[in-house]
């Protein structure tokens, strides 16, 4: 093992890592690196529509982005969407996995029928709400009128100030579970040692949770935190097919927004543009989460 | 843990229930949504408990008449609604991609857990990587590339980029398992002069069988509710089920009956999956970060 062999001989007798990665590689620099080198490219040129073909713009696509105001509205969408629903997940994720946490008969069924949300693909739970959400048969309208929160003028997702909460509404129901699952495996997996000396110290639970509970579930809530956090800073389908980013800009997403630039307004560039401004915020900071929470692969 | 009183035991069990109840309660309406007709979704106050079952739903989505309701002419094959080709598409996708993706990625995660070489632990960071790119990213660019290429619009094109999207799921998931597999196993078999690719067809791969179907179970359900490069890749020839379900909003309104017809098969067979690997399920979501 210690010699090193190298060439030709390294490859073929097995030993190099080489030819199991290759397929892998492959397929990552063609779909991967080779679209993220053509956006690039694609962002300093526009869509001439009276020549019908790809015109170099230089740098216009990229000054464009500091004077779009619906795109400073994307971004801030973007990162309250995100605040906000992974709080929420967090929290409420939390606490119901303290719940969950039982042996219980018929617990583990709860448990299960927990992660049926998770298989429904997202445009479709999209369009579960928007029934739900409905602003004449809805039934959640109709139990928010009957309670007094809405009186019928304001449909939920017709209206700026709470078309983003309609949507977030679907990504809480759909991905909290997630939470609960991944919580809940930390939760079992805790030592007893710990939680016996405490209960002989006669600490109250509350300060059980914050001193034993929540330091030792620290690395699971970081995995949870990330994982879930990618996925929030590129939503798109939810207000897709729910809102399409209205009323105004106000759930227009960055994804949502790059999209819309590109195929609904032919803006090729510009989209590009915006897509890759999103790919840079999100490489960097999920980045710098793994290199601070020192979550390892 | 502790050890609690009865009436405290009472009191989660009656919390736990109600907080599923509600996870649950938005299943329930779209399902029964399914079964229903059109003036008893269009009802208000809205039918939640009290309505007369009708398969109509399902046999316009499926072109079948099942004899049920002969009042209702259901033409085979006609209809707006008329979806059972757009299952057939997200099967085949769905399949397709998953082949492919754990074939690499079974070969790729073999050489991960089991081959030292210098920049090993900046591949994994690269691959992981490649998981954080949005999906929009990629897709503006492949609109361009697959038109070029006349890979638009086929299911060759989709099998391809729905495996590349589960490819950094599939490495670091198989990784785990196959780090669970003792390393001294490979070594003996190396001694009693086997290669490495005997070993990985003979040894490894059979011991890890479990995490390689947990694999592909997740594999296929990321494919199959994938919805922006379907959206993007595809005009006429296919589209998978998450992409059709907005053309049931129509001028004269939305075929929510239809809709949630379309969505309970859709997604039934992905319950039944997702049952099979609740074992191995929170390490999938984790990309094998978190063993149960």
């Amino acid at each position: 093992m210690t010699v090193r062999v190298r060439g030709m001989k390294w490859i073929v007798s097995g030993e190099s890592p080489f030819p199991w990665l290759s397929p892998l590689i492959a397929m990552l620099v063609v779909f991967t690196i080779y679209p993220f080198v053509y956006n690039i490219w694609l962002s300093f040129h526009e869509y001439a529509p009276f020549k019908r073909r790809l015109e170099p713009v230089g740098l216009d696509n990229w000054n464009a982005l500091f004077i779009d105001e619906r795109f400073w509205d994307s971004i801030s969408v973007t990162f309250t969407y995100f605040t906000v629903v992974l709080l929420i997940q967090v929290v409420i994720g939390m606490a119901i996995a303290l719940l969950l946490d039982s042996d219980q008969k018929g617990f583990g069924i709860l448990r299960a029928l927990l992660t049926l949300t998770l298989v429904i693909p997202p445009a479709i739970t999209g369009m579960m709400f928007l029934l739900i959400e409905d602003p004449e048969f809805g039934v959640l309208t109709y139990i928010l009128e009957s309670v007094g929160i809405l009186d019928g003028t304001n449909p939920i997702l017709a209206t700026g100030s709470t078309a983003l909460m309609g949507v977030m509404l679907a990504d809480i129901w759909q991905w909290t579970p997630f939470m609960v699952l991944i919580f809940l495996a930390g939760l079992r997996s805790l030592p007893s040692e710990p939680y016996e000396a405490a209960m002989i110290d006669g600490a109250s639970s509350w300060r059980i949770f914050q001193r034993i509970t929540l330091p030792l579930m620290w690395k699971v809530i970081a995995v949870a935190v990330l994982i879930r956090g990618i996925d929030l800073f590129r939503i798109f389908d939810y207000m897709f097919v729910m809102t399409s980013g209205g009323p105004g800009t106000s759930t227009y997403t960055l994804s949502l927004y790059a999209w819309q630039q590109t195929f609904s307004f032919i803006k090729w560039g510009y989209g590009a543009t915006i897509s890759l401004v999103s790919l840079v915020i999100i490489l960097i900071v999920a980045n710098l989460f793994i290199w601070f929470s020192k979550v390892r692969w | 843990m502790t050890v609690e009183s009865q009436s405290r035991r009472m009191i989660r069990a009656l919390a736990a229930y109600m907080v599923v109840a509600l996870f649950v309660f938005p299943l329930y309406y779209w399902g029964t949504t399914a079964f229903k007709n059109a003036k008893e979704i269009f009802n208000t106050p809205p039918n939640v408990w009290t309505f007369s079952p009708t398969l109509k739903n399902f046999e316009e989505v499926f072109g079948i008449s099942l004899g049920f309701f002969r009042q209702q002419e259901v033409l085979p094959g006609g209809g707006n609604f008329y979806m059972a080709p757009r299952l057939w598409d997200s099967i085949v996708v769905g399949l397709g991609s998953t082949v492919l993706s754990v074939f690499v990625a079974t070969l790729a995660a073999y050489g991960l857990s089991r081959m030292q070489f210098r920049g090993r632990h900046a591949f994994v960071g690269w691959v992981l990587s490649t998981r954080m790119m949005p999906p929009v990213a990629v897709a503006i660019p492949m609109f361009f590339i697959y038109k070029n290429v006349g890979l638009m619009d086929t299911y060759l094109g989709i099998i391809l980029i729905h495996a590349v999207m589960n490819l950094p799921l599939a490495v670091l998931l198989l990784k785990s398992f196959f780090d669970d597999i003792p390393h001294n196993i490979d070594e003996c078999a190396l001694i009693d002069g086997a290669t490495r690719w005997t070993i990985f067809r003979r040894i490894v791969l059979p011991m890890a069988k479990g995490g390689v179907a947990a694999t592909a179970v997740l594999c296929f359900i990321f494919s199959w509710t994938e919805f922006i490069f379907v959206l993007t890749l595809t005009q006429t020839s296919l589209k998978t089920v998450p992409v059709v379900s907005s053309s049931f909003v129509t001028s004269t309104g939305t075929a929510w009956g239809n809709m949630a017809a379309l969505g309970v098969a859709a997604t039934a067979p992905a319950f039944l999956f997702i049952l099979l690997v609740q074992k191995q399920l929170v390490r999938g979501l984790t990309l094998g970060s978190l063993k149960e």
